[in-house]
């Protein structure tokens, strides 16, 4: 039986897989033809979706760009053995932008079949848990600890300290929240772990559970992700099934459960403290810190809160060892991150590297520039919260520190791409009007800054004073920066002063052309 | 959004109790409702008020903090259009612009015939196929403003 693999990974629906399989199906079934078609979640090439592979004895051979008027022919020139045509891209791990890259959080999305138990134990699943039973839950946490994991929502806080802290807080009830609250733009790498490997999540939560004494934990996700949230649900109920979850997991004489809740288009709940109100059915108003979360959290417990991609990566720790993890990355970035290519680039999709690759070669190289093939005039780099960077800092490493050194952050690890067309005046009042639109209230600097920011923006760009404008400005984000209670008010001036910074000709074009007429 | 039926106090009540001991049930309670009623009418906030043993104050001021909830039924069809910088990158902007002129609206309106509301959504996590929007639930990347005219045309006698 010959098996054809087609994404259902919603960024290929989005651009026409769910028509592909379909189309399979059916001429499939007219020909009478032995296949089976199994549905995968997304390797990630997104220029390429829907992007689907045969197996054939010299492995995976891909075929790219595939519509369902395709597919007729593709069957007729040989599609089941990997034949020539046109679309036919060969095998997809020997494409540059794959074989450049080092997955370990990503190994297995779009290569397995992201609903079955047996495929995810087939591809190492489980394996990170086993050992972290023999282990125990000290060593769970030195293993970690070791490893160099650090918080991949952006704030890069070392993830085994973090479990530490719970682990030592009183006992008693405590949670394992999963931040999957995934609202920057430009990312979508959660959402590709949900549709595409979503049984990691569930080791990685179970794994921090046994860890620090938890025995519930939840995954918080988006509204905005219902195909994520559909898979995520689907995966909890074949776990408990499995045993995988539940009062007794794996019949290792511990219980945990994970439970799924949807948050309701509210971008300041990825702010881990706001996220913990909207758990509880409050407003999502971000709480003063300390207590932490990890003394005083969900309900009032002790609570990790980790994001999604940290808790995925942990199974790997602990499955291969916290040294094979460390040894990638530079300095004190250790391990991998799964950068997402997004926006205006020629190859966008998710790129997981060791840290330390600089910009330029993320951007350019391997992202090959723009989509529209003009010149790369901004990158915008870790969501509507972080810094734009233009090609003369292109030479920055992508580490945690490097970054903050030229005012920028990683955040969630998004990269939004922009061409020579666009206005970063624009941008710089886009930010501000968002985290009006966003900011959650508590606190004065981020409810009433964003919108007086959004305004002086609006009067500069109109000619209005231009000079001192900018200078209010300035002075406006320093207020943001220094006295907002969370990074959705504190972290809004970046892309604000970096687009004033490196692109001041957006902002005096106005004044200019008021000045020349 | 065709399912959505007319509000009904009885059935909601019946829902709002399904999640009455659960701890934090406020926001599965306001999307169970939402996606029976299409939105989640003023008239639910007593009935969630009583169950969960809150004010009403405390329930209108969840209810109005989270963007996803509405206090009236959409139109027979929704439309939610990333407004966010990836999809900026690649024209969104303008062809949002093009798309609520064409359509009379603003964002969150809807259109005098009832069949459109054009909801701004920031984020659908299709960066990289960008723009993006979800058609009644449905994904949509790389948008193609003629094609999408099409298809909300056809769409919008259904």
């Amino acid at each position: 039986m010959t098996r054809i693999f087609v994404p259902g990974d919603v960024a290929a629906l989005a651009v026409g897989a769910e028509a592909v399989a379909r189309a399979l199906a059916s001429e499939i079934a007219a020909r009478g033809l032995a296949v089976t078609i199994v549905r995968t979640g997304s390797r990630g090439l997104l220029w390429l979706e829907p992007l689907i592979e045969v197996e054939t004895p010299s492995g995976r051979i891909g075929y790219a760009n595939v519509t369902a008027g395709d597919v007729a022919g593709l069957l007729e020139a040989g599609l089941l053995t990997g034949a020539p045509h046109r679309l036919r891209v060969g095998r997809p791990e020997e494409i540059p932008f794959l074989a450049a890259q080092t997955r370990v959080t990503f190994a297995r999305c779009g290569l397995i079949d992201p609903r079955s138990l047996e495929d995810f134990r087939a591809h190492d699943g489980y394996r990170g848990l086993a050992r972290a039973l023999e282990l125990g839950p000290e060593r769970i946490v030195a293993e970690v600890t070791q490893s160099g994991l650090r918080g991949r929502g952006g704030a890069g806080f070392p993830a085994g300290i973090k479990w530490r802290t719970v682990r030592e807080a009183e006992p008693g009830q405590k949670y394992i929240v999963c931040n999957a609250d995934e609202g920057d733009s430009g990312t979508f790498a959660d959402r590709m772990i949900m549709e595409g490997d979503p049984f990691a999540l569930i080791e990685g939560m179970t794994i921090a559970g046994l860890a620090v004494g938890a025995t519930r934990g939840f995954i918080y996700s988006r509204s905005e992700y219902p195909h994520a949230n559909a898979a995520m649900e689907d995966t909890l109920s074949s776990a408990r099934r499995a045993g995988m979850l539940g009062a007794d997991v794996m019949g290792a004489g511990f219980a945990f459960d994970i439970e799924l809740r949807v948050a309701a288009g509210a971008y300041v709940c990825g702010e881990e403290t706001a996220l913990l109100e909207s758990l509880e059915g409050k407003r999502g108003v971000v709480r003063a810190k300390p207590p932490l979360p990890a003394h005083h959290g969900l309900f009032g417990r002790p609570t990790v809160v980790n994001n999604l991609l940290t808790l995925a990566t942990v199974p790997a720790i602990l499955a291969q060892g916290a040294a094979a993890y460390e040894k990638f990355g530079v300095g004190r970035s250790r391990g991998t991150m799964p950068v997402q290519l997004a926006g205006n680039v020629r190859h966008g999709g998710i790129f997981e590297a060791g840290f330390g690759m600089t910009l330029s070669e993320l951007v350019m190289d391997i992202g090959g520039g723009t989509a529209s093939g003009r010149p790369v005039r901004a990158v915008q780099a870790g969501g509507p919260l972080g810094a734009y960077f233009p090609p003369s800092l292109f030479d920055t490493p992508y580490d945690y520190e490097a970054f903050a050194a030229r005012d920028g952050l990683l955040g969630h690890g998004g990269l939004v791409v922009f061409d020579d067309s666009v206005d970063m005046a624009e941008m710089a009042r886009f930010a501000m009007e968002f985290c009006a639109i966003e900011s959650c209230g508590k606190c004065t600097p981020c409810r009433i800054g964003a919108v007086r920011g959004t305004e002086v923006i609006g009067r500069i760009v109109a000619g209005e004073n231009v000079d001192e404008n900018i200078a209010l400005l300035e002075d406006l984000c320093a207020t943001m920066k220094f006295g907002s209670l969370c990074a959705l008010g504190g972290f809004t001036p970046l892309p604000v002063l970096s687009a004033l910074r490196h692109y001041p000709e957006d902002f005096h074009r106005a004044a200019q052309s008021a000045s020349a007429a | 959004m065709a399912h959505a039926v007319p509000w009904n106090a009885g059935r909601a009540a019946e829902m709002i109790a399904v999640h009455a001991a659960t701890a934090g049930a406020m926001l599965p309670i306001l999307h169970d409702l939402q996606h029976e009623f299409g939105c989640v009418p003023e008239e639910a906030t007593q009935l969630i008020a009583q169950a969960l043993n809150l004010t009403r104050a405390e329930v209108h001021g969840v209810i109005s903090f989270y963007h996803d909830f509405r206090r009236t039924p959409p139109g027979r069809h929704v439309l939610r259009l990333c407004r966010a910088e990836a999809c900026q990158a690649m024209g969104g902007a303008a062809l949002a612009a093009r798309l609520l002129a064409r359509l009379g609206v603003e964002w969150g309106e809807t259109t005098a015939d009832g069949a459109w509301t054009v909801e701004p959504v920031y984020c659908l996590g299709l960066c990289a196929c960008a723009p993006a929007a979800l058609l009644d639930g449905a994904p949509i990347g790389r948008l193609d403003q003629d094609a999408l005219n099409r298809t909300m045309t056809e769409m919008a006698g259904s």
